[in-house]
């Protein structure tokens, strides 16, 4: 007989030989053997055997509404809608969908939506592309409509076959037909199968939420640091809670989720989180902090615990960011885009590591691997430019600015990634520029090589007056660095900031001992070392001459 | 050759204290130096461990060599005087190039001479308390909030104190073990407090 069912196979093949092996380790009549069995198979064991693989208590291929043939994303979203009636509601409150923040000191509206990064720089006029990251479908251009709820996408998230992907240039939607991808390239990738996406729903993995944020600035890495596909299936080396054959925590764990607003952001972040860790039934406003389960003192050692009014737990305990072969970008310089190959034409190339280099489109690249962060004072809170912000293209031009000091009792000493590059800029408005990068029209860089269309198209977009003359100015983006923490014996090591020239090197308004001490009282000291050592060898000296001349005179 | 005369100076206790101190404060001097960031042997986490280890064998043996001075009297060795100082100042100027002899001749009753009695007295008065006070605090930086103290002090602060203490020390330190070779041979003084016995012409 050939078991048809997953539980009859279950018990085909595991139950019955247990209950064989049971019965004959018994018949044996050891005692040890005895032991030794009530160890491999207890009966809370036993009974585990027929339990359902699935977590949750819904399965989703079980339901009659998600077995049909699903032409568009829109479609699924309807039919998840009908039970999770609030779902689409939820969504349309967070980040996830409105790509903006509002800063809580002065109101000023940021987001994705709203600053211009120091990678692709601005989604304005390139949505199409762009949205390929957006949780919803249709933002090609202003109009979308933030209130329609078959717009969310549900499924970027809470796909379990791994085979739902969004590429650029459909504004948010998969692939309803099979395509050319990169156009031109004779590469295809597959019409994806709604149905069995719909019908394998369960809770975010870490390839879900990866599927966006470990491609930030369109390449593996590329843009966190901390964060790439090597999370995917990390060991402990590489993330110590994320371990897959360990702790194996998703990224949910940390960021921990209500009413589909997930927890920890990089735009208001809790940078000091003080006192015990939490317990249940406490509210917990810092659930993706390390203190939420650590607490503020979680060494055995006082001299360690007392670091951590000084210093982020990432400090010590990331040593270095983008610890494997991906690495992460350092610069983009996108001054050198629109160069042409000696024949002429486009041309790209990749550097020794396989990582992009060069694109006429783009510009240069930088990239790193197992990078030792610069660190700085750091309070949560980050003072983002916005599209129209004044700049001063004499200087470096700071996307955002962590804020904290020495003296501000809610900073810590934290890692920071600083991603460095150039950007081009109105020369008579004095700000950075939108432009429209990517499509398949005249006016698109990556299409025609031109920047002043590029720029004119963009900053029209943006709703943004262009005097017609651009430069390029240096710019520096700075990303608080807070994931792929170490194993507790590759933390950093006190010598390495308590040294002369060591990491903490250039942060100001703490004593550091091997660091830093006082010019006046080392060289009063030193003198007065020299000269004691100094006067007992010439009384020394003295004695000796003086007996050598008394033995003369004998 | 003239006649030796031999006097038992130190007793077991006594010794073991002096040997074990300058053991510990040797320690506390180069691992001191060290987490100060003058040079690197042992590592800043090993030097800052075995300081405040030696710190706290230190205090340890403090304790029992206090109830020691007290019990036994011994106490009395460390009052200062200013008679015959003018004599030993002197005789380390001039006397002892000119094998004049030694103004002060040890006994079991005073072990120590004017001007050592001085120098102790600095030393128990002024660089203890510096390097002590200022160390415990260091030492008990993450207890600076709890006791209401993180206001009034900085760790910059305390740290050139204790800085300043150490350099103190390493002079006294210098001068002791050379005055430690001015007995009627170099290494008499040595040998005295190895063997507790001391030899007098």
């Amino acid at each position: 007989m050939l078991p048809n069912h997953p539980s009859e196979m279950l018990t085909t093949r595991f139950v019955l030989p247990m209950l064989a092996a049971i019965g004959l380790l018994a018949a044996s009549n050891s005692f040890a053997a005895n032991a030794k069995l009530e160890t491999i198979i207890s009966p809370a064991q036993a009974a585990t055997a027929d339990r359902p693989t699935i977590k949750s208590t819904a399965d989703h291929s079980k339901f009659k509404l998600l077995d049909r043939d699903f032409k568009t994303g829109p479609e699924v979203t309807k039919a998840c809608l009908t039970c999770h009636t609030e779902a689409a509601k939820q969504v349309q409150h967070t980040k996830h969908w409105t790509w903006e923040s509002t800063d809580p000191k002065t109101g000023k509206v940021r987001g994705k939506k709203n600053i211009i990064n120091n990678y692709c720089t601005s989604p304005v006029s390139n949505e199409n592309d762009c949205m390929a990251c957006h949780a919803g479908y249709g933002w090609k251009d202003e109009k979308f409509d933030f209130k329609a709820e078959q717009n969310v996408d549900c499924l970027i998230c809470h796909d379990q076959t791994g085979t739902y992907r969004k590429l650029p240039g459909f504004a948010g939607h998969p692939v309803y037909k099979r395509v050319e991808f990169p156009h031109g390239s004779g590469k295809f990738v597959e019409a994806v199968d709604l149905k069995k996406v719909a019908q394998s729903i369960g809770m975010p993995t870490r390839s879900n939420c990866g599927s966006c944020h470990f491609f930030g600035a369109g390449g593996n890495g590329a843009k966190h640091g901390d964060l790439d596909s090597s999370l995917k299936h990390p060991g402990k080396y590489l993330d110590v809670h994320m371990d897959e054959k360990g702790l194996d925590f998703s990224c949910t764990t940390c960021h921990v989720t209500s009413h589909h607003e997930v927890s920890g952001s990089r735009y208001d972040a809790a940078a000091a989180v003080k006192g015990p860790a939490h317990i249940r039934g406490k509210k917990d406003e810092t659930p993706a902090s390390c203190q939420s389960c650590h607490s503020n003192k979680p060494h055995h050692e006082a001299m360690l615990n007392q670091h951590t009014e000084k210093l982020a737990c990432q400090t010590c305990h990331i040593p270095e960011y983008a610890r494997n072969q991906i690495g992460t970008e350092s610069s983009w310089d996108w001054s050198l885009a629109t160069t042409m190959g000696l024949d002429g034409k486009p041309m790209a190339y990749k550097d020794s590591a396989g990582r992009r280099s060069f694109d006429s489109k783009k510009g240069k690249w930088e990239w790193d691997s197992y990078v030792i962060p610069e660190y700085r004072w750091y309070n949560g809170y980050s003072d983002y430019k916005v599209i129209g912000d004044k700049i001063d293209p004499s200087q470096t031009v700071h996307i955002n600015e962590v804020g904290g000091s020495a003296n501000d009792p809610d900073s810590r000493i934290w890692p920071v990634k600083v991603h460095r590059g150039k950007q081009p800029y109105d020369k008579v408005n004095n700000y950075l520029t939108v432009q429209h990068t990517a499509g398949e029209d005249h006016t698109a860089l990556w299409h025609n090589y031109d920047w002043q269309k590029a720029i004119a198209a963009g900053m029209k977009a943006a709703k943004l007056p262009y005097s017609g003359e651009f430069g390029f100015v240096d710019t520096a983006m700075t990303w608080p660095i807070t994931h792929m923490v170490a194993p507790k014996h590759d933390a950093v090591d006190c010598a390495q900031c308590h040294s002369k020239n060591g990491r903490l090197q250039g942060i100001e308004g703490v004593y550091m001992p091997s660091r830093d001490s006082n010019r006046w009282i080392d060289m009063i000291g030193w003198t007065l070392v020299v000269l004691s050592l100094f006067g007992v060898l010439m009384h020394g000296a003295l004695r000796l001459y003086s007996s050598k001349m008394k033995g003369q005179h004998k | 050759m003239s006649s030796v005369n031999r006097v038992y100076l130190y007793n077991r206790y006594e010794r073991f204290w002096h040997w074990s101190q300058a053991l510990l404060v040797i320690s506390m001097l180069i691992t001191g130096f060290e987490v100060h960031g003058s040079f690197t042997l042992f590592g800043f986490e090993q030097a800052v461990n075995l300081h405040t280890l030696s710190a706290w064998s230190l205090l340890t043996l403090w304790a029992f060599t206090i109830f020691w001075q007290f019990t036994t009297g011994e106490w009395k060795q460390y009052i200062p005087t200013l008679k015959k100082v003018d004599a030993m100042v002197r005789y380390y100027v001039f006397g002892i190039f000119n094998h004049a002899p030694n103004p002060f001749q040890k006994t079991a009753e005073k072990k120590h001479n004017p001007l050592q009695r001085l120098a102790y007295l600095a030393l128990l008065s002024m660089i203890s308390p510096i390097i002590w006070g200022s160390g415990l605090l260091y030492l008990f930086y993450s207890s600076w909030a709890s006791l209401g103290l993180d206001s009034y002090l900085s760790l910059g602060v305390v740290a050139v104190i204790h800085t300043a203490g150490a350099f103190m020390m390493l002079a006294f330190f210098i001068a002791h073990v050379y005055l430690t070779t001015t007995g009627h041979t170099p290494t008499a003084h040595i040998k005295t407090m190895i063997t507790g016995w001391e030899e007098t012409d």
